[in-house]
């Protein structure tokens, strides 16, 4: 079976112990591991949008979806991650150019716009919970808030490695640790504005249509 | 000081959290706290922890971090087991009226503890230790992708196990069974901390659970030696592969779902309550969804032991490989679509419930085929009764049983007799003692040559098979029987006399275990004295078949001075065959990771966060959360991260090894 034998038994010389050969660079296994990690991130936000999927329409007699989205600040919040995203890309090209300058600047835009869609949802909280709208007023709320609330956490320490990063990169350079780093971060960034998308059709969306 | 002052810095601590007034609880407090501080003494006496830190709590060394794991299983282990003898033997003595010795408050935090200690801490980080030590030297390599998450994940499990150990002292455990069921555990219904100390020691020992599952897929995807294919790996590897699949998958449900849980116990959130638009059911099936992947994250690491067991000794290639790889993806994608027999009776109807009883019984048919396969393997094979061999084969007629009894269950009608019977506890006891911790036995005794230099000494080692083996059937043939006759789990005091009998032979059984549990650590006693009869010169005291075998017993800190190349599934057996000469000159520097203090700090932290959050300390809680990032974010300062074994000392080492080789005349 082929698979079971590569070299068959009696064939001249084969090889046992590679002699010369080439140490695994540091970091080698580090993007696919990184991947790992979020796909299994991306397991929790799966199990929230569950909850939700579930939980959208237990109103418990409160507020529903209808009467508490405000669509226009939503669309100004989507925007701003959405912005946060394309300069992060530009930060990745101008680290694949290895510009310091232009990279520092623009993880700062992106750190801004970060901040900026964090605000927002903060003041749409805090309008929510005024309202009497909290996450303990019905299940529709708690899974909300903490659909929502979990991807602003991700967001938040997003915001705390750009932070670290930034000061990494302006003390070290752009060397290969801190490019492996700019990677996944990017990795990390993008893939909170995927789930956004997702929060954004399926809680804001749909749940103005139900 | 004021009440408000004292809640502020204690938060809900207080005298009363002690326990003084519980006579079995003050016990085993001193004794404990007598053994701690006879351990802590002699290892002050001795100088040991300038050794342990710098040789062992900050090593980067998969193989150390695997040796640590598994000996806080067995640590643990010894805790769980306490716990079943106290169940045994309330349920021998509670008849007719005779309330036993463990008041009903104590008995339900008893088997909470019971279930979660063995799940989490026993058979969790018996698995994960041996793939850790296992995983890299069967696939040539010389450590894994991160070591350093490596040694962080070890802490946070070791933290977990060390949240769970303080409940018994400080405050108490969860009453609410293993997976802690909404809404029984939701604040309305335990108010007091015992499930806080559950959710924070699963929370905390799952982060470290995850970050294993990722380290290990990503050395096993990344890391192997030239010419390792995937079909080439060998099935130990294969299996821990599958397990960390479902690792990665599955841990990551468990940690939302207790995070739901605790917003509702901390927040006040309504998800799993009866009021409110929430729905207990919904935990029930997030958890289970969970909890069935995590059953076979036990129980696929024992399959690969079994599988490299069974193939050495019986001289024999491993019978079926290409199906043996495809049965545990097939069980690894099936898992995930069985989780509703765990409760078929909860209503879903007739339609649903056929669906998952089907699945179900399906995953029969992968499992058989592997049984079909072992045995297979040992047809016409020169079979040595080592002890690796001897727990393997009383594997095999053990979980039979288990896995018929599992698909009884599996039907539906018949589950709503069997549902929450002790039917169903002397099931699954059958499959994860029968099948995991006899497992992980047979690995232990398989690899501890390889780990230490010298073999275990096979009298003590021959008593503790056969303690166990009678043991088991002893304490679980009853429970099958009472289960039969209708008797639900968890219960404290029967009515009924004509079925003590039968809780009698099931504790006179837990003592024959527990004589098993004695010589086992009087086989490890023995064979560490008589270490120099016992040692292995040739790493190959087994005539194994994979690379682990290649390379030296203990193996050195780089595990192979040069990589093996791989031209067969038994890349060892084919390279005797092949009388290939290992090399004895031409040693380079070797690039090695370096040792760190930061995942036991981190993990500390972590445990402080935890007890914080667990007694309503909410400055102690922030403070170790500010802490816990300083040191987190200080770490990726160090970029200083790796050195060089140098040439000589590699030269030196290998020297040792030929002079070992020569003198045993290979």
């Amino acid at each position: 079976m082929s698979t079971l034998t590569q070299t068959p038994p009696g064939a001249e010389n084969p090889v046992f112990y590679d002699l010369d050969e080439h140490e695994h660079p540091p970091g080698h296994s580090t993007m696919l591991g990184f991947w790992l990690y979020l796909m299994s991130d991306c397991l929790i936000f799966a199990m929230l949008f569950a909850a939700y999927g579930v939980y959208g329409g237990s109103y418990a007699g409160g507020p529903t979806a209808r009467e508490l989205f405000e669509l226009p600040l939503v669309a100004v919040n989507t925007t701003m991650l959405l912005l946060s995203s394309i300069t992060y890309g530009f930060a990745m090209i101008s680290a694949d150019e290895r510009k310091q300058g232009a990279v520092l600047g623009w993880l700062a835009v992106t750190a801004l716009f970060g901040a900026a869609f964090l605000a927002i949802e903060l003041y749409e909280f805090s309008n929510l919970i005024h309202e009497g709208a909290g996450p303990q007023r019905s299940a529709f709320l708690s899974s909300f808030f903490t659909l929502v609330g979990t991807h602003g956490l991700h967001v938040t320490f997003g915001l705390v490695w750009l932070g670290t990063l930034m000061v990494q990169v302006s003390r070290r350079g752009l060397v290969d640790a801190n490019l492996r780093r700019l990677q996944c971060l990017s990795l990390f960034w993008h893939f909170l504005d995927v789930i956004w998308i997702g929060v954004f059709t399926f809680v804001y969306l749909l749940g103005v249509l139900r | 000081m004021s009440d408000d002052l004292t809640k502020t810095i204690f938060g809900r601590l207080s005298i009363e959290s002690f326990p003084i007034h519980e006579p079995i609880l003050v016990g085993t407090f001193a004794m404990v706290a007598l053994g701690g501080v006879a351990l802590l003494g002699a290892l002050t006496y001795f100088r040991l922890w300038g050794y342990l830190w710098k040789e062992w709590f900050t090593s980067v060394d998969h193989k150390k971090i695997g040796i640590m794991y598994i000996v806080l299983a067995l640590v643990m282990l010894l805790r769980g087991f306490a716990d079943a003898l106290m169940m045994r033997a309330q349920q021998a003595i509670a008849f007719g009226g005779n309330e036993g010795f463990l008041p009903a408050h104590h008995y339900d935090q008893v088997f909470t503890a019971h279930g979660v200690i063995m799940i989490f801490f026993v058979a969790m980080p018996f698995v994960t230790g041996l793939m850790n030590f296992v995983v890299p030297l069967q696939i040539g390599a010389r450590d894994v992708s991160f070591p350093f998450l490596n040694n962080f994940s070890f802490w946070m499990t070791v933290s977990g196990a060390v949240i769970v150990m303080m409940s018994l002292f400080v405050g108490e455990f969860a009453r609410t069974g293993w997976l802690a069921m909404a809404p029984l555990s939701g604040i309305d219904y335990s108010p007091d901390v015992g499930v806080d100390y559950y959710v924070w020691a699963l929370q905390i020992a799952g982060v470290g659970t995850l970050l294993s599952g990722v380290n290990l897929l990503a050395t096993i995807i990344k890391m192997r030696a030239p010419g390792m294919g995937l079909m080439q790996m060998p099935i130990f590897t294969w299996s821990a592969l599958v397990t960390n699949v479902l690792i990665v998958a599955a841990f990551p449900v468990l940690t939302a779902v207790l995070a739901m849980l605790s917003l509702d116990r901390y927040v006040g959130t309504n998800f799993f309550t009866n009021t409110g638009g929430g729905n207990p059911m919904m935990y029930t099936n997030m958890i289970w969804i969970w909890g069935h992947p995590e059953v076979y994250i036990l129980i696929l690491p024992a399959f690969g032991v079994f599988s490299e067991v069974v193939s050495t000794f019986s001289g024999k290639r491993l019978f079926g490989y290409t199906s043996m790889v495809y049965a545990l993806i097939v069980i690894c994608i099936l898992s995930y679509l069985v989780w509703l027999h765990h409760f078929f009776t909860m209503g879903s109807g007739a339609s649903v419930n056929s669906f998952f009883g089907i699945t179900t019984m399906i995953i029969s048919i992968p499992t058989g085929a592997k049984i079909f396969n072992w045995m297979f393997t040992m047809y016409r094979g020169r079979i040595r009764f080592e002890l690796p061999m001897m727990w393997a084969v009383a594997f095999m007629l053990t979980f039979v049983v288990g896995g018929m009894t599992g698909v009884m269950l599996a039907v539906p009608p018949a589950d709503f007799q069997f549902h929450n019977s002790l039917f169903l506890v002397a099931h699954f006891h059958n499959v994860i003692i029968g099948g995991v911790l006899f497992g992980m036995f047979a690995g232990v005794n398989y690899w501890w040559p390889k780990a230490f230099g010298f073999k275990l000494d096979k009298f003590w080692g021959t008593v503790s098979f056969w303690c166990w083996v009678v043991g088991f059937w002893v304490a679980f043939t009853p429970l099958y029987v009472l289960g039969l006759m209708g008797v639900t789990r968890r219960l404290r005091a029967f009515d009924d006399p004509s079925l003590q009998i039968w809780f009698v032979i099931a504790a006179v059984g837990a003592l024959i275990i527990a004589a098993g549990i004695g010589a086992m650590l009087m086989q490890f006693y023995v064979s560490i004295r008589d270490r120099e009869k016992l040692r292995d010169t040739t790493g190959d005291p087994w005539n194994g078949r994979t690379l682990e075998w290649a390379t030296s017993s203990p193996p050195p800190a780089y595990n192979f001075a040069f990589s093996p190349v791989i031209h067969d599934l038994d890349a060892w057996h084919d390279m005797k065959q092949r009388k290939a000469e290992r090399p004895t000159e031409g040693f380079r520097a070797i690039h090695m990771p370096k040792n760190t203090g930061a995942g036991i700090i981190l993990a500390g932290l972590s445990t402080v966060v935890g007890v914080a959050m667990i007694w309503y300390i909410w400055w102690l809680a922030a403070l170790g959360f500010v802490a816990l990032l300083a040191v987190a974010i200080g770490h990726t300062f160090n970029y200083d991260r790796d050195f060089h074994i140098p040439a000589e000392d590699v030269v030196k080492n290998e020297d040792v090894r030929t002079r070992a080789l020569q003198s045993a005349g290979i």
